[in-house]
Formats: structure tokens, sequence, C-alpha cells
């Protein structure tokens, strides 16, 4: 993979469209809800560790109980034949899973790409603290910077790649 | 039969002990790396995680490191630390039609609706060797194109001019696909499983049997109708969460290959399609894996099977390098007994073949009897 240093985890739109249709609801969980959860998740999972931790030690964070460690593991990775067809194993990918319970009862969750226990904790805390009533501040103070500098080093990628756009044109052979 | 030996245990740990410093190699040098390796030395960390059948790019560069830039024993170290994780699931299907694309060209059409771009690519270099290749210019920007950038087999399919891969319209209850890690493969493999093994298949055997049918064994005439590069966004159905939670994204390479036809009495002539996909930026691999996957569709496409690249048998049996190396390599072992074994028996038949020789000189026959010749070779 060639790609500036900054993005090889991968910089992410938050209002991305892909993650954002294939939405899925239980019962007792409104669809706008798991839609913003979602929405959420997709920006955190692809921040940097580092500028998470930052910005999330700067938001009080009530009493909560690990439910479920950080763990690191392994999810199997589907691609589909000829890009839209049957589903079939394309190959594993490591990934770190976690689960918190506030002490007001609200469950945050989280897995992600890679092997960061830390970063899992964070982003499961800030799930479960997008449900209750810190929501506009997680989303002020975590999520909103952290979706700009993703879409930032996501505009410099597309601009790059704009710049090897290509025209080929076909030319008469001068045969006859 | 392999029979075990003991003892070496000291020779052995020196030997390794050895080898960590071959591999730190002149210690007046800064030690490499694996952010370096995982910057730097990009393209030998993607096929170590692509062959290595793992995603997870510091892991792939540390085995390159650790494998002193030996990529199939660096693919064999990632394969051994994904045994030792538990697999929590499976994500769902990732959609490269909604790539965020960083290289996208069709040798088949000019004009693409979303555009051409070549992205970071050796093509058109002139393979000249650069002593001075650091600290390049700073890539050209320019104003990036808004809009889709569908599968170019997609819009021929929307002409009826190729076969389909979608799936039937409201095709909910999807059977999952069988998963090689889990069951041995048997034959014959359907396309799903043969797609599994060739895209963690060893580049360089995929790319001489892809080579061979483009020569001829087992022609199928291809296009490369796309070749697309960029990140997909990856989700996992978390039960206890109740939705799919989105994982990031991954890096991968996909390639569709546009073939030759196939009609029938009932049905008009379209193209036929190879599909090859691969973890990060693996080109060659994954044009090589669609060549493959459409030469072993020689039997559902009823075409002759004639050429090695159409024995589906043959190529997904010799595909997996890291099966490959181990079963070459573990001829470096002491057979000590089977060698033994082996001595005695030759040592037998030349006195068989002496005194067959002695008794009948006059008939001068010094070949031996065709028997002798297979137990020899057993």
């Amino acid at each position: 993979m060639i790609m500036p240093a900054q993005t090889v985890h991968s910089p992410s739109d938050p209002a991305a469209t892909d993650v954002a249709t294939s939405d899925v609801s239980m019962s007792g969980v409104s669809t706008n809800g798991v839609a913003m959860r979602r929405a959420v998740m997709a920006v955190l999972v692809e921040a940097s560790a580092t500028d998470l931790a930052a910005l999330v030690s700067q938001v009080a964070v009530p009493e909560h109980d690990m439910i479920r460690r950080p763990e690191i593991g392994l999810v199997m990775v589907q691609g589909r034949v000829g890009g839209d067809g049957q589903a079939f194993n394309l190959g594993e990918a490591t990934v770190t899973r976690a689960a918190v319970r506030l002490a007001s009862g609200e469950t945050g969750f989280s897995c992600m790409l890679g092997r960061d226990p830390e970063k899992a904790r964070l982003v499961a805390l800030c799930d479960a603290l997008v449900q209750t009533d810190a929501a506009p501040v997680i989303e002020r103070a975590v999520v909103a910077p952290l979706r700009a500098r993703l879409a930032e080093v996501q505009k410099l990628a597309e601009a790059r790649t704009a710049a090897t756009r290509v025209d080929f044109f076909t030319l008469v052979r001068g045969e006859d | 039969m392999y029979v075990a030996v003991k003892g070496g245990e000291r020779a052995i740990e020196n030997a390794h002990r050895l080898l960590a410093h071959e591999r730190r190699g002149d210690r007046s040098l800064p030690e490499i790396t694996t952010a370096q390796i995982a910057e730097q030395m990009t393209l030998a960390v993607d096929r170590v995680m692509t062959e290595g059948s793992l995603y997870d790019r510091e892991l792939a560069a540390l085995a390159v490191k650790q494998a002193r830039g030996d990529l199939i024993e660096a693919i064999f170290l990632l394969r051994a630390f994904r045994a030792t994780l538990p697999r929590f699931g499976t994500t769902l299907p990732l959609d490269t039609a909604a790539m965020r694309i960083r290289r996208r060209i069709s040798a088949a059409f000019k004009d693409l609706p979303g555009g051409q771009v070549l992205g970071p690519t050796f093509d058109y270099t002139h393979r000249l060797l650069e002593p001075s290749c650091s600290d390049p210019a700073e890539p050209a920007t320019a104003e990036a194109a808004a809009g889709p950038t569908p599968r170019v087999t997609d819009l021929l399919a929307a002409d009826d001019l190729i076969e389909t891969t979608a799936r039937p319209a409201g095709d909910g209850g999807e059977t999952p696909p069988g998963d090689l890690t889990r069951e041995a493969l048997t034959f014959p493999a359907e396309r799903d499983l043969r797609l599994q093994n060739l895209a963690r298949g060893d580049e360089g055997f995929l790319l001489a049997l892809g080579y061979s049918t483009q020569r001829g064994y087992g022609r199928t005439h291809p296009f490369a109708g796309e070749i697309r590069l960029g990140e997909v966004a990856l989700e996992f159905f978390a039960e206890d969460a109740g939705f799919a939670l989105p994982l990031g994204r991954i890096t991968v390479t996909e390639c569709q290959t546009i073939n030759q036809f196939k009609g029938s009495a009932s049905t008009p002539p379209r193209f036929t399609r190879g599909y090859g996909l691969a973890f990060g930026h693996c080109e060659r691999k994954a044009m090589s894996m669609a060549l493959v996957d459409r030469a072993l569709r020689a039997r559902e496409l009823d075409e002759e099977v004639k050429a090695p690249a159409q024995d589906e048998e043959f190529v997904l049996s010799h595909s997996d390098n890291v099966q490959a190396t181990g079963f070459v390599e573990h001829l470096k072992l002491p057979h000590y007994v089977d060698f033994q074994a082996e001595l005695g028996l030759v040592r037998r038949m030349r006195r068989d073949h002496e005194a067959a020789s002695g008794s009948s000189r006059e008939a001068s026959s010094d070949d031996p009897a065709p028997e002798q010749i297979r137990e020899a070779a057993e």
C-alpha cells in the first residue's frame, strides 16, 4: 500500500453513505439511535488512537464498568464474486472489541480493526455516552474534531489521486 | 514414514543465535524498524498480508523483519500467529463499488463514468535504477471529480453483453460460503472455495499459471476490464449490540477480467468473467487470480479441460506456499532411518544384479529389470 503516512489507518468521512445505509435495528433501539451510533463509531474507529485519547480526556467521564475487557481476535473478511455476486471468504483481519456499561445503565460496544485495547475501550465508552444526555458534548468535543481531521486527510488523498486522472486517445493506424 | 531424531539442542540454539546476529547485519548501521518496513516496504507487507491471509500491517511488517525479508517465511509466521487468536465472526461482504478509489484503470474502455486514475503505479516508469530516489517531490493535486465510480463489469452487464454475477433480487437467506480454514478442501470445489484458495495462494504460482493461459494452455483471451485499488469499509454484525458495527477500512485490489464468449441455442453470446481480489496493493496477484479463476471455470462453462490452469485439483492443491514450502523443505530434516532402509535396498538390488549378470554374462544385458527401477524410485 502506498499512502501518505497519516492515512495508514484509512481516513473516514463519517457521513459516508456506505455506513449509514444498511441500518439494522433491534427491538428497543430506535433506528435513528442506531444510525447515529454507527456514524459516530465510523469516525472513532478510523481516528488515530492518540487523537481519540487526547479528546476523550477533556470530557467528564461518568462511572462505568468494563462488561467485556478489550479482547483481540479475528474476523473473517468476505468479498463477493465479481464484486456483487456470491460471498466468499477473502481472509482474516485482526480486531479488538470491548463493551462498557455506565452506572446509569447504557451499554456501549466497540469492535475495530487492529490490536489496540485502549482504543477499543474508549470507543465503547463513547458509544455508551452518545446514548445519554452527554451526546452533544461527545459530538462537539470528540467526534466533530476527529471527523474534520479525517475529512482533511481524505480530501488531500482524493486531490492527489485526481492529479493522476488519465485520458487515453486512440490513434488511427496509418496502414492504407 | 518420518522417524524422529533426538539431540542437537546446543547446536540448534547456537544456530538461532547466529541467525539473529546475521539478521541484525552490520551493527554500525541503524536497525530497521517495523514502522519503516510498514511505510516503505509497503508492497512486501501487502503480499505477506494477502498470502498470510491476515490483514494486519504491523504484524506483517514484523514478520518481514523477523524473516530477514524472506516473504514466504514471513507468510508462514503470520499464518502461525493467526492460529493463536479466537475468531469473533465474519464481516458483512465488502462492497468494492463503494471503494474510495486511489487507482482505477480499464484496458477495455477509454472513457469510464468516474474516469480512470493511474494512482501510485510502476506502469510507464522506465525501469531505470535511480540511486537517489529519496526525498521525492510533493505529489501534485487536482480537483477531485464527484460522482460514483461504478464497476466496469456492472456497466457491461446493464447492456446484457456480459454474464452477470449479481444475486437474484430479494436473496435474503444467503447460504454462508465454504471456509477452507475450517474444513479441508474436497473436489470438485465450488467457486467460493476456489476464490478463497486463490486469494491466499502464492503470487508466483498464480502468475505462472495465468501466464500459461495467455500462451495457449487453456486460452480464454482476457481483457483487463477493470483494476481498482482503494479503501473499503468493513462492518461486523455484533449479536450483543444488535446492529452492524463499523470496523474501519482496509485497502484492497480488485481485478475483473473480460473473457471470450459463451452462448447456447437458448442464450445469446456474452462475455465471461474472471475475478481477483487481494488485501493491500497486490495488483499482479489480483490479475493472476482473475486469470486462473476464469480458467478454473472450464467445467462450469463446458470447456475442454486440458491445461494445468484448468485442473482445479492440480491448481488448488499446489497454490499454498506455506504447505508447499513445508513439504519441500522438510526434506532438509534428518531422514536417517528412511535413508538407511533405501541404502539397504539398493545394496540388495546390486547383489541381485551382480548375481544375475554373473550367471548370464553371455546374454550381456546390463539393463535392470523394470520392477527394480520402480522399486528404487519409491
